[in-house]
C-alpha cells in the first residue's frame, strides 16, 4: 500500500487528490535532471580520455593505470580485476579527487576473489592482458582510451568505445554569488554554452575561461570547467537541491556485439527485453514511490537493481554497475562496424552488419565500478552475479504458500472473521497481514488500542490454527515525545539529518516523521533489537514484518523522496539513495533472527531494494491497480528482477489500486498461484474482496488455484533451497533454459518455474483460449491438468474456460507434489509426496526432492535435511541420496507415483534398501498413458527403487 | 504410516446415562455403518469399483468419491465424522485430521498428528444448552412481544384506515368550501379593485397638475437666469454658455448645436421659450443652484422583512430537535408550522420621497378594502386547512404502503430511531427512513444511507434491511449500510461496524423476528443419531 491520503494531511491530500493516475510532472525527466541533461548531451565521438600506459602497476591480482582527460588535464585511476568465475572488475575514480567519492559498501557479500593477470603483449599505445583460458583477452587502448574483451577472433564487450565515458571531478566552488544566479535559471543559459565534453583545443577552451580559477598540479595544468547551470544548485518543483559539492556525475559507455537482446535494470513497468530509448528517456533507476504508476514507461519505481544481462544465441553476460546514486541507463541498436578500430582490429575479424546493442550508463555521484560477467550461459552469469552480491534468501515454506492482505483488516475480530471465513470455505492461507492502521497513530512497533488490545490472543488464535500474521513497520517514525521508539532514536543522533545538520524531518503516514539513518550499522543494529519480544510488546514468533516506504517515500519532498543534500554522516542521501530501502529490510530481517537466537529464518517484504535485497527476503511489485495490463505485465516484472538474483517477487493479487471484476480476480489469482511471491492485497477505498465474495463459483474457481498452489509447494521449496544455494532464479524466461530459440527471446507472457514447469496464464478478458508456445525441439511437454502430451517446438492453441490454468510439465522431469492439501502448509508438513514423472521422449526423467524442517536454519547450521535425486531411466525409477553427509527425519513417505508417457508394465516391484521387495498394485490409463504406482510407502528420504517390467 | 487402525470403539453418552459401544470404522456416522462390513469387499459409496475390506481407511483414497478414507486424510474430498459426546456431532473435511488442530471437541479427529487436545465436548455441550436456553427465553419473551407488536399494528393499521376514510370525506367538505370562498373573495375583490382605481387615477390627475405647475415655474426661472441682459429673448450666444446642453456630449455646444435646440431662432420670448425648454429642460443646471447630487439608487427593501408569497410554504427549521423526532418524522413537521411561520409583513411601495404621499382612501373604498381582505383571507385559510388535511392523507397513505413484515410487526419501528454511541460516533438508525452518524464531539452528521429494501435470505427477506445512497465517498461509492436484525426482547442497535469502507453494518435486535419458539426443542445431547 502506500500514498493514497484520505486521512492524511491537507497538504498531502492536495498532492494525491490531484492525480487518478500517476502524474508524470511529479517525476523528473532526464531533461530535469541536470546531470543526466548534462551527460546525455555529450554525443558518441571520440574520447578525451587517454591512458598514460608508463603509469602502469601491475600486482598478481590487480592492475592500475591512469587516464587523463586531454580536455582539461583532470586524472583518473583505472583499476582492473580479474575475478574468479569469469568476471572482470573495472574501477575508475579520480586520482586525487578533492574529497573521498562514495564507493558503495553492504552489497558484495565478501571481496571478490580475484585471479591472476597478466601481460601478453605490450606497445606504445595498447596492452593486452590474458584473462585466463579459452584465449579471452583484455585488451586496453590508450589513445582514444578503450577497453575490449575478446574471446579469440570475437569481441564480447568494448568499454567506452564510443567515447563517453565521463567524469565530472569534484571541484571548488568559485565565486558563490554567480553560481548562485545561474543556477537559479535552469537550463535557459544551458542550450548556449557548448558541452564541457567537447573535444576543443585547449586554446580555445581557455579563450572561453576568462574568469575561471585553475588549479594547478605537479602533473601539469588542471582547466577548470565554466560552470554549468544546476552544478552548483538544482530545483525541481520548489524543492531546492543545495548541491555543497558541486557536479559528480560519472558516465560509461558499452558495446556488446552481436547482441540484439538486454534485460534486467529493474524496477520498470515495462517488457521483459529492454527496449531502445533512443528518442525516449532512458531507463531510470532511483526507487521512488511512484502513486499510481503507467505501464510501458521506463520511469523509475520503487527498486533498482543496476544489473544489465546481454544475451544472443551465442553468449549470455551481465554487466553489474554498482552505483547506488540516481542512475539513467541508455540503450540504443548499433551496428558491430562502429564501434570498432584502432588496435582492436588487429585481433578481431568484424562484420560491419553485425547487430550491436550499446548502452550506457549515467549516474549522479560515487565512482564507476562495474563487474562484467562473461558468462557463457545464463546459468553462469547467474553464478557468477550470485557469487557477488549473494542469492535468494532461503524463505520458511509457509511464505512460499498463500497470503491474504487488505489495507487494512480493520481490528483483531476482523482478523478473526476473516480467519474463519477460509475455514469455513476450505480455502487454504497461511499467513494474513495488517497494514498501517493496525498500529497506534502509525507509531509503528505499536497496536492500536481500541482495534487490537489483545495483539498475543489474536496472534495465539491464528498459532493454534498453525497460521502466521504480517504486520508493517516502515521506516519513517513519527515525530513525537511520547513515542519510545522516536524518543531512543533522537537520543541516540540516528536520524538522517538535513543540509544544516538538525534531524531531517518530512511528511508520511504519521505526519511529521523521521527518518532513521539506515546506512549507520549502529542504527541498524539498534533497530534490529527492537524486533526482540521484549522490545516489540505483543509481538510472537508467528508474526512477521514488511517494510513499506522504504524508497524512502517522503510526502512533501522532491519527487516524494528525501532531499538529495541530506546527510548520512558524511555522505549526501544523493549517494546512498537506491541503496537506503535494502539496509531498512535488512536490519528488519536482521532483527527476526536475533529474536529467535538465530534459530528461525525470517520473512521481510520490502518494496524499495538494490542490488543484494535477495538476501534479506521478498519483493513485490508495488502499488499496481485492479487493471488486466497490470496483471500481464506482473509476469515480465517478476522475470526482470529474478534474472538479477530477486527471486521471491510477486504482485497485489487482485490489484492495488481499483475494484476488479470478479474474472479479472479470478485470473489473477490463477496467475498469482503460479508466481513465486502469492499475497491479495486491496486498497483502503477498495470494496472487500475476500475469497468467498464474489459468489459460489468464484469461490471455487479461487479455491482450486490457491490449492494448486499448496500441492506444489514441495516443488516451489526446493527451487528456493536450488536458488539460496547456487543463485539460479526460480522464475524464469523461456530463453534461460532455451537459449538457442530466438523465438523465446522475446517471450513474456509465458514463463518456467525452475526448469521443468512451464505457465502461461490467462490474461486477457473473455479469453476463450491462449496459445502457448512449447520450446524445444526434442521436448514433450505434458498438460498437467488433463495429462495430454504436446510436442515441443510448436504453437499451440489451447482453449481455455474459467477454470484453466495452462500449465505443462517438461518431459524429463520428476515434480513432488502433496496432493493433500491441507488449510495452511504447517499442516501439511508430514503429509506424503506424490511423484509425477513426465517422461522424455527418451523414456526418462530426472528430478530432486528437498525436505527439511521448513522454518529454521538447521539445513544450513546442522546440515540437517533431505536432498534427494529422483530417476527414471530403461524402466527403473530410484531415489538417491544427494547429501550423504546430511541428516535429516521426515515422516513424510511416498503416497503415489504418476508416470505419464510410459506403457503399461506387467509387474512394478519395489526394491528397498535392506533389499526387501514387494509388489505395487498399478493402473494404467492407456488412452492417456498414464500409469499410476499405488501406494509405495517407503520413507521419503529412503533408497529405494522401483522396477517396472 | 500404513498401519493405522482399522476400527475404533466409539462410546456415545445417551440420555440415560448408560453407554452403548458400537464398532464401525473411524469418521464413519453410526447412519452410514451398515456400509462398512467387517470383512466383506467395500463398494465406494458412489458404487464405482469395489475393494478388499482392508484399504478401507489404510490412508490410500482408491474411490474417487473418498468413501474408503472416512478416517484419513487421504481423500481430498472425504469427510470426517466426529460424535462429540455430549456436545453436537459433525462432519470436518478429511483435510483436518491430523493436521494438528483440534477440530472435534472429542478429539477423535487427531488420533496420530501429535496434538494435544482435550475433550472439550461435555463444556460444550453445557454452554451450548444455557445459551440456548437463554435464547429460548429470549425468544419466547420475544414472540409474546411480537404478538403484541402485531395486535398493536393492526389496530394502528385499521385506526388509522378509518382515518384516512374520515379524512377523505372532511377533505370534500373542505373542497366545496374552498370553492365558495374563493367565490365570496372574487366578488369582494371587484368592487374593491374598482375604487381603488378610481381613488389611483384622481390621484394621478392631481399629480399631473402639480408637476405642470413646478416645471413652468422652472422654465420662467430659466428664461430670466438665460436672458442676461434682461432684453425678454433668449439668444442662442446665452444659452450657449451652458454646454451641458451639449447634444452629442463632445464637450463643446456649438452654435449650430444651439440652433438646433432653439428650432432654428436666433432668439426666442417667453412663449417661444417654451418649446426650446422642453429640449433643454432634462439636462440644465440652474445657474443659482450647485449641481444636484446624482439622484442616489436607495437599496430596494433593504430593511423589509422577508415576504412571503401566500402561494408558497415556508420551510421548517432545519435542525428538527430531537424530542421532536421522537414523536413525529419530519414529514408532519413541515406541515404544523402556522406560529413558526414568519410574519406576513405587506410594505409599502416604494416610497418617492419628493412627491407627496398618496391621499388616505376615502372611507367608502377603505370599507371595501377591509371587507376584500377578510374574504381573501378566509379563502387562504380554508385553502390551508385543505392543504394540510391532504399532507396528512398522503402520510397516512405512504405508512400503509410500507412492507412492515408478513403480520405488520414492523410498523412499530416506523418513525421511531435508535442510537448507538461508539468511542467516536454516535449512529442512529431510523428504521425506513435512514441511517446516519455523526461525530461524537461536534462535526456534521454523515447519511449512511436511506431505506432501500428488505434484502434478507430467500427465505426469510425480513431479517436484512439495506439502506443506500448516502453521502458519497472519496473515490468511492456512496455510503450504504446493512442492518441485520435477530431476536431480541429489547429493540436496539447492538453494533455498527464498516467491513469495507463506506460499507457499514449494523446489529440490530427486536422482538419482530423472533420466530415462534419450537416445542419439540432440539437437545443438545449428542444423541440424534441415536
Amino acid at each position: 500500500m502506500a500514498a493514497s491520503c484520505e486521512s492524511l494531511l491537507p497538504l498531502v491530500l492536495l498532492l494525491c487528490l490531484s492525480a487518478q493516475a500517476v502524474d508524470r510532472s511529479n517525476f523528473k525527466t532526464c531533461e530535469q535532471s541536470a546531470f543526466c541533461k548534462r551527460q546525455r548531451e555529450l554525443t558518441a565521438g571520440r574520447s578525451p580520455y587517454r591512458a598514460l600506459l608508463d603509469t602502469l602497476e601491475l600486482s598478481d591480482s590487480r592492475l592500475t593505470l591512469q587516464l587523463i582527460n586531454d580536455n582539461n588535464k583532470v586524472r583518473l585511476l583505472l583499476e582492473l580485476y580479474r575475478l574468479q568465475g569469469n568476471m572482470t572488475r573495472v574501477k575508475i575514480n579520480e586520482l586525487k579527487p578533492l574529497k573521498p567519492r562514495y564507493e558503495v559498501p553492504d552489497v558484495l557479500i565478501s571481496d571478490p576473489i580475484t585471479e591472476k593477470l597478466s601481460v601478453v603483449s605490450q606497445d606504445e599505445n595498447s596492452l593486452v592482458l590474458s584473462l585466463g583460458g579459452k584465449d579471452q583477452r583484455l585488451i586496453i587502448s590508450a589513445q582514444p582510451f578503450r577497453l575490449d574483451i575478446v574471446e579469440g577472433p570475437q569481441v564480447l564487450m568494448s568499454l567506452n568505445s564510443r567515447g563517453l565515458l565521463a567524469f565530472e571531478h569534484l571541484r571548488a566552488r568559485k565565486d558563490t554569488s554567480i553560481s548562485h544566479k545561474i543556477s537559479s535559471t535552469v537550463g535557459s543559459m544551458w542550450d548556449s554554452f557548448k558541452s564541457m565534453f567537447s573535444s576543443k583545443s585547449e586554446s580555445e577552451q581557455e579563450t572561453e575561461q576568462e574568469n575561471v580559477e585553475q588549479q594547478t598540479d605537479e602533473d601539469g595544468q588542471i582547466k577548470e570547467e565554466e560552470d554549468k547551470p544546476g552544478m552548483w544548485e538544482e530545483t525541481f518543483k520548489s524543492h531546492a537541491d543545495s548541491k555543497p559539492n558541486g557536479p559528480s556525475s560519472i558516465s560509461l559507455d558499452f558495446s556488446l556485439p552481436g547482441v540484439e537482446h538486454v534485460y534486467g535494470i529493474p524496477e520498470h513497468a515495462d517488457t521483459l527485453k529492454l527496449k531502445n530509448t533512443d528518442g525516449s528517456d532512458p531507463y531510470r533507476l532511483y526507487n521512488l514511490d511512484v502513486f499510481q504508476y503507467e505501464l510501458h514507461n521506463p520511469m523509475a519505481l520503487y527498486g533498482a537493481v543496476p544489473v544489465l544481462i546481454s544475451h544472443s544465441t551465442d553468449r549470455t553476460m551481465g554487466i553489474f554497475w554498482l552505483n547506488a546514486a540516481e542512475t539513467w541507463v541508455d540503450i540504443s541498436s548499433n551496428t558491430a562496424g562502429k564501434t570498432m578500430f584502432g588496435k582492436i582490429l588487429d585481433f578481431v575479424q568484424v562484420s560491419s552488419e553485425a547487430p550491436q546493442t550499446d548502452v550506457r550508463w549515467i549516474s549522479e555521484s560515487g565512482i564507476i565500478d562495474v563487474f562484467i560477467m562473461l558468462g557463457p550461459k545464463p546459468a553462469d552469469v547467474f553464478t557468477q552475479y550470485a557469487s557477488l552480491t549473494g542469492t535468494q534468501s532461503f524463505p520458511p515454506l509457509s511464505a512460499l504458500a498463500y497470503h491474504q492482505c487488505r489495507w487494512n483488516y480493520n481490528d483483531q475480530e476482523d482478523v478473526k472473521t476473516v480467519d474463519q471465513g477460509f475455514d469455513e470455505h476450505d480455502i487454504p492461507y497461511d499467513f494474513i497481514w495488517l497494514d498501517i492502521e493496525h498500529a497506534d497513530g502509525k507509531r509503528y512497533f505499536t497496536w492500536d488500542p481500541s482495534k487490537f488490545p489483545q495483539p498475543k490472543e489474536m496472534l495465539q488464535g491464528l498459532m493454534d490454527k498453525r497460521r502466521k500474521l504480517v504486520a508493517i513497520v516502515d521506516p519513517h517514525i513519527r515525530v513525537d515525545s511520547g513515542y519510545k521508539i522516536h524518543n531512543e532514536i533522537r537520543s541516540k543522533n540516528f536520524y538522517v539529518k538535513n543540509k544544516d545538520g538538525g534531524d531531517y524531518e518530512g511528511w508520511c503516514w504519521p505526519g511529521n516523521a523521521g527518518y532513521p539513518d539506515f546506512t549507520n550499522p549502529e542504527m541498524r543494529a539498534w533497530w534490529a533489537s527492537q524486533f526482540a519480544y521484549d522490545q516489540y510488546e505483543g509481538s510472537m514468533e508467528n508474526q512477521y514484518i514488511w517494510n513499506d516506504m522504504n524508497e524512502p517515500s517522503v510526502f512533501n519532498g522532491p519527487e516524494v523522496t528525501m532531499h538529495k543534500d541530506a546527510l548520512h554522516g558524511v555522505w549526501e542521501h544523493r549517494d546512498v539513495h537506491n541503496l537506503y530501502g535494502l539496509y531498512v529490510q535488512k536490519a528488519t530481517a536482521d532483527g527476526l533472527i536475533q529474536r529467535s537466537e538465530g534459530v528461525q529464518r525470517p520473512f521481510v517484504l520490502t518494496r524499495a531494494f538494490f542490488a543484494g535485497s535477495q538476501r534479506y527476503g521478498a519483493v513485490w511489485t508495488g502499488d499496481n491497480a485492479a487493471e488486466w495490463g497490470h496483471l500481464k505485465i506482473s509476469i515480465p516484472m517478476c522475470l526482470s528482477l529474478g534474472l538479477v538474483g530477486i527471486s521471491f517477487c510477486g504482485a497485489d493479487v487482485g490489484g492495488f489500486f481499483k475494484h476488479p471484476s470478479a474474472e479479472l480476480l479470478v485470473r489473477w489469482y490463477q496467475a498469482g498461484a503460479y508466481q513465486p511471491f502469492f499475497r491479495a492485497h486491496a486498497h483502503i477505498d477498495t470494496p472487500r474482496r475476500e475469497p468467498w465474495l464474489f459468489g459460489p463459483d468464484n469461490t471455487a474457481l479461487i479455491r482450486e488455484a490457491i490449492r494448486q498452489r499448496y500441492a506444489l509447494l514441495p516443488y516451489w521449496y526446493q527451487l528456493f533451497y536450488n536458488a539460496n544455494r547456487t543463485g539460479q532464479p526460480v522464475m524464469r524466461p523461456l530463453w534461460v533454459e532455451y537459449p538457442d530459440d530466438v523465438t523465446t527471446f522475446s517471450t513474456e507472457d509465458e514463463y518456467l518455474i525452475g526448469k521443468d514447469l512451464l505457465v502461461h496464464p490467462v490474461t486477457d478478458e473473455g479469453a476463450t483460449g491462449v496459445t502457448a508456445y512449447l520450446p524445444g525441439k526434442d521436448e514433450v511437454w505434458y498438460d498437467v491438468h488433463t495429462f495430454q502430451k504436446h510436442d515441443g517446438d510448436q504453437s499451440l492453441y489451447i482453449p481455455v474456460t474459467m477454470s484453466s490454468i495452462p500449465v505443462f510439465q517438461r518431459g524429463g522431469s520428476i515434480i513432488c507434489r502433496k496432493d493433500r492439501v491441507r488449510r495452511s502448509s504447517s499442516c501439511m508438513e508430514n503429509d506424503p509426496y506424490t511423484l509425477y514423472v513426465a517422461l522424455s521422449s527418451q523414456g526418462s526423467a530426472e528430478g530432486e526432492l528437498y525436505i527439511d524442517d521448513f522454518h529454521t536454519f538447521s539445513f544450513e547450521e546442522a546440515k540437517q535435511f533431505v536432498h534427494r535425486r529422483l530417476s527414471f531411466s530403461a524402466n527403473t525409477l530410484s531415489s538417491r541420496n544427494l547429501a550423504p553427509d546430511s541428516q535429516f527425519s521426515t515422516a513424510s513417505w511416498i503416497e503415489r507415483i504418476v508416470i505419464f508417457g510410459g506403457s503399461q508394465p506387467s509387474s512394478a516391484t519395489l526394491k528397498n534398501a535392506d533389499g526387501t521387495e514387494s509388489a505395487l498394485e498399478f493402473e494404467f490409463d492407456s488412452t492417456l498413458a498414464v500409469l499410476t504406482l499405488r501406494k509405495p510407502g517407503v520413507n521419503a528420504a529412503a533408497d529405494w527403487t522401483i522396477v517396472l517390467r | 504410516m500404513t498401519c493405522l487402525h482399522l476400527l475404533v470403539t466409539l462410546g456415545f453418552a445417551v440420555s440415560l446415562g448408560t453407554t452403548v459401544e458400537v464398532q464401525r470404522p473411524r469418521g464413519v456416522p453410526l447412519t452410514k455403518k451398515h456400509f462398512y462390513e467387517e470383512n466383506k469387499p467395500f463398494t465406494c459409496l458412489d458404487g464405482s469399483r469395489t475393494i478388499p475390506f482392508d484399504r478401507v481407511n489404510d490412508d490410500y483414497c482408491d474411490c474417487k468419491d473418498g468413501s474408503d478414507e472416512p478416517g484419513t486424510a487421504a481423500c481430498p474430498n472425504g469427510s470426517f465424522h466426529c460424535t462429540n459426546a455430549g456436545y453436537r456431532p459433525m462432519f470436518i473435511p478429511s483435510s483436518r485430521i491430523n493436521d494438528g488442530i483440534c477440530d472435534c471437541c472429542d478429539t477423535t479427529d487427531e488420533y496420530n498428528s501429535g496434538a494435544i487436545c482435550e475433550n472439550t465436548c461435555k463444556e460444550l455441550g453445557r454452554k451450548e444448552r444455557e445459551v440456548l436456553q437463554k435464547m429460548a427465553e429470549i425468544t419466547k419473551e420475544g414472540f409474546l412481544l411480537k404478538q403484541q407488536l402485531i395486535e398493536e399494528a393492526k389496530k394502528g393499521r385499521e385506526e388509522k384506515q378509518g382515518k384516512v376514510t374520515d379524512m377523505q370525506e372532511n377533505k370534500k367538505q373542505l373542497e366545496e368550501k374552498v370553492e365558495a370562498l374563493r367565490t365570496v373573495k372574487e366578488t369582494a375583490e371587484q368592487p374593491e379593485k374598482e375604487a381603488k382605481e378610481r381613488h389611483l387615477k384622481a390621484w394621478e390627475e392631481q399629480k399631473a397638475a402639480i408637476r405642470l405647475e413646478k416645471d413652468k415655474a422652472k422654465m420662467a426661472e430659466a428664461f430670466s437666469e438665460l436672458d442676461d441682459n434682461a432684453d425678454g429673448f433668449v439668444s442662442v450666444s446665452e444659452l450657449q454658455s451652458h454646454v451641458e446642453l451639449d447634444p452629442d456630449a463632445d464637450g463643446t455646444l456649438t452654435e449650430t448645436e444651439v440652433q438646433g435646440l432653439m428650432g432654428g431662432a436666433a432668439q426666442v420670448d417667453t412663449s417661444t421659450f417654451e418649446s426650446v425648454w422642453t429640449n433643454i429642460k432634462d439636462k440644465y443646471h440652474s445657474e443659482s443652484q450647485p449641481e444636484e447630487p446624482a439622484p442616489v439608487e436607495t437599496p430596494p427593501d433593504e430593511v423589509k422583512e422577508p415576504v412571503v408569497d401566500n402561494d408558497s410554504e415556508p420551510y421548517p427549521e432545519d435542525d428538527i430537535s430531537e424530542e421532536d423526532d421522537e414523536e413525529e418524522d419530519d414529514e408532519d413537521d413541515y406541515h404544523e408550522d402556522d406560529d413558526k411561520a414568519p410574519p406576513t409583513v405587506k410594505t409599502p411601495e416604494k416610497s418617492q420621497e419628493d412627491e407627496e404621499a398618496m391621499p388616505p382612501y376615502d372611507p367608502d373604498t377603505q370599507a371595501l378594502i377591509e371587507a376584500a381582505q377578510k374574504a381573501r383571507d378566509d379563502f387562504e385559510d380554508s385553502e390551508k386547512a385543505l392543504r394540510e388535511m391532504d399532507d396528512q392523507i398522503r402520510n397516512i397513505e405512504k405508512e400503509l404502503s410500507f412492507d412492515f413484515g408478513p403480520d405488520a410487526e414492523f410498523t412499530y419501528m416506523y418513525s421511531q430511531c435508535y442510537e448507538l454511541t461508539t468511542s467516536e460516533y454516535v449512529y442512529r438508525l431510523c428504521p425506513f427512513n435512514r441511517v446516519s452518524q455523526k461525530p461524537k464531539y461536534g462535526g456534521s452528521e454523515t447519511n449512511l444511507g436511506t431505506w432501500g429494501s428488505w434484502s434478507g435470505p430467500e427465505n426469510n427477506k425480513y431479517l436484512v434491511m439495506k439502506y443506500e445512497h448516502g453521502t458519497g465517498c472519496w473515490q468511492g461509492p456512496n455510503r450504504s449500510t446493512t442492518v441485520k436484525l435477530t431476536c431480541g426482547k429489547e429493540t436496539v442497535v447492538t453494533s455498527t461496524s464498516e467491513p469495507s469502507r463506506c460499507e457499514y453494518l449494523m446489529e440490530f435486535t427486536t422482538p419482530a423476528v423472533c420466530q415462534e419458539p419450537n416445542n419439540t426443542e432440539r437437545s443438545p445431547h449428542g444423541h440424534e443419531e441415536l
